[in-house]
């Protein structure tokens, strides 16, 4: 059983390394994870310490990607800023699989008036586009990175939810759906037993292609400044601060939003790298 | 033995109605009939109410459809007022029921063994060893050869008739004592059939149980049944010992058996089956 678990991992790795783009993607990803835990070691700076006679110094060997008005090493704050990314996307994802998928499955599985009500509700999220929603949530909820977090992630379920309603309905009818009926199981060990599995390989997809939206999302309510508060290094915030001295010091927006750019992009590719290696269909 | 002679299963003027925007229609009107420890056969051509009669029986109709009745009873539960609740314990442990195809009635992303096991971890508590044994076991009742790899496989890894062995193991596994086989053979070839039967037919007997075979093969319900129920139009049009299949007198009937080849008597044209409006209102 573990050695076929083994084997199974030991082919998803190749048929991984098989797809470049989504290898490539895998590894910024690897990356990412890497210097967010390593910070302290990478940073050679402290990411918050103030220097004013330091201020908008372009990049040099001391201050490898220059410093920002107030001295502080935008290199540093980069390293840490990816700590707070990923904190972010990760507990997006975390909250929003579990409530997407029980509300989209249940709808899709009871039918009738509760999936009318569910979906009904999903169309409202829907309608908004997903900044403007996030941007009033997190204006609603006061500014900082929790209250960020979930305003992304009021505004990330509605899609899971319908991409769960759309996997359930196609096993609804299916036979061996009934077949579980009939040894009497109960609509919770269906859902959990028979229909989780199923729906699993998209949902994942769905989930790693949806990070570099919410990274962006987060980016962007940083840059307006409802996200991560100063002096917490957040990579939108970065790139917003450093607006104001474009002309001068190119460095300060140039260099955080390269990062955002690569990390989302590195995301969409893995996302369509393991629809294709995932889906038994593109086998 | 009285407890032989007592239906385990009695159902009086059994409608299931289906609402739809031009009125209400029925696909099964006024069934009443008895099973006891015996192997009954419904026979009825595609859309006579042969189904959806197992289904409405589980409780198991579509959501749109309504079932009346003036009386289902199973053993000592009424199906008419049982809850959900209850219905979920009778169902898999003292009603089963075979479903047709077992390429689609089995769930792909689990294994057999887990899917068989999962009928007596629901119904009897059994931790997950205890239930692996008994799988094992009861794979091994059905003739599966090496049941410890079969365990392990997934439903596209095994053939249709070990498939439908396998859905048989788990429709028996709890021993329940009615089972509903809607039209289980179909979907194999006739090899393979004779032995699935012979298979259902041991186990039957051996545990002194009652079977409702739905299909629409004359011959097979002729020579596995002791008794044959003949429905046309959602309607019960006669009731039969399977012995005496050959002496039916409902024209219905007649119709079909003379619409059969047969070696026996080979015919250069067969018998089109002639209908008449009066056998859907009688």
């Amino acid at each position: 059983m573990r050695q076929a678990r083994l084997h199974k991992a030991y082919v998803l790795w190749l048929s991984l390394i098989a797809n470049p783009l989504a290898f490539a993607g895998f590894l910024v990803v690897v990356g990412l994870v890497l210097v967010a835990t390593f910070a302290p070691l990478l940073a050679n700076h402290d990411p918050i310490l103030q220097d004013l006679t330091m201020a908008l110094k372009p990049p040099s060997a001391v201050n490898w990607f220059g410093t920002d008005e107030f001295g502080r090493d935008v290199y540093s704050r980069l390293v840490y800023g990816a700590r707070t990314t990923l904190y972010i996307s990760v507990l997006v994802t975390v909250i929003v699989a579990p409530i997407g998928f029980a509300i989209g499955a249940t709808a899709g599985y009871l039918g009738g008036w509760v999936d009318v009500v569910l979906m009904r509700i999903t169309d409202i999220f829907l309608s908004f586009p997903s900044l403007v929603l996030a941007l009033a949530f997190s204006a609603a909820l006061g500014p900082g990175i929790e209250n960020a977090v979930i305003a992304i992630a009021l505004t990330v379920w509605p899609p899971i939810a319908r991409l769960a309603r759309a996997e359930t309905l196609t096993f609804r009818a299916a036979d061996f759906v009934v077949a579980a009926e009939l040894q009497g199981a109960g609509m919770g060990r269906i859902l959990f037993r028979h229909i989780v599995p199923l729906c699993a390989p998209s949902i994942i997809i769905r989930l790693t292609l949806n990070m570099s939206s919410v990274i962006l999302t987060a980016a962007g309510l940083g840059f307006l400044g409802l996200g991560a508060q100063p002096p917490m290094p957040e990579w939108g915030a970065m790139a917003a601060s450093g607006r104001q001295y474009l002309l001068d010091a190119w460095w300060l927006t140039t260099v955080p939003g390269i990062a955002i750019l690569l990390v989302s992009l590195a995301f969409n590719l893995l996302g369509d790298g393991l629809r294709d290696i995932m889906d038994p269909r593109n086998a | 033995m009285p407890e032989q002679t007592k239906p385990i299963l009695s159902v009086k003027n059994m409608s299931v109605q289906f609402p739809s925007l031009s009125g209400v229609v029925s696909a099964v009107r006024n069934l009443s009939f008895e099973v006891g420890r015996e192997k009954v056969g419904i026979i009825g051509e595609s859309g006579s109410g042969k189904s959806t009669t197992g289904r409405a029986i589980m409780r198991l109709q579509p959501a749109t459809a309504r079932v009346v009745a003036d009386e289902m009873r199973f053993e000592d539960v009424d199906l008419l007022t049982a809850s959900e609740a209850e219905m979920r314990a009778i169902r898999g442990s003292r009603i089963s029921m075979i479903l047709q195809d077992p390429k689609y009635s089995l769930n792909p992303v689990m294994t057999v063994g887990e899917q068989i096991a999962e009928t007596v971890i629901l119904h009897e508590r059994l931790g997950r060893k205890a239930a692996r044994e008994r799988t094992l076991a009861m794979l091994e009742r059905v003739n599966i050869r090496d049941p410890q790899r079969v365990f392990n496989l997934y439903p596209h890894e095994v053939s249709g008739g070990m498939g439908q062995r396998i859905m048989i193991s788990m429709m028996l596994i709890s021993s329940p004592s009615l089972i509903i086989a809607d039209e289980p053979t179909s979907a194999l070839d006739v090899t393979v059939r004779q032995q699935v039967l012979s298979i259902l037919d041991d186990l039957i007997s051996e545990r002194n149980i009652g079977l409702i075979f739905i299909s629409h093969d004359l011959n097979l319900v002729k020579s596995f049944c002791d008794r044959v129920i003949i429905m046309y139009a959602g309607r019960i049009v006669e009731t039969i010992d399977a012995s005496k299949l050959d002496q039916a007198t409902h024209p219905y009937t007649r119709g079909l058996l003379e619409a059969l080849p047969s070696l026996d008597h080979p015919r250069d044209r067969l018998e089109v089956l002639k209908r008449q409006a009066s056998w859907a209102e009688a």
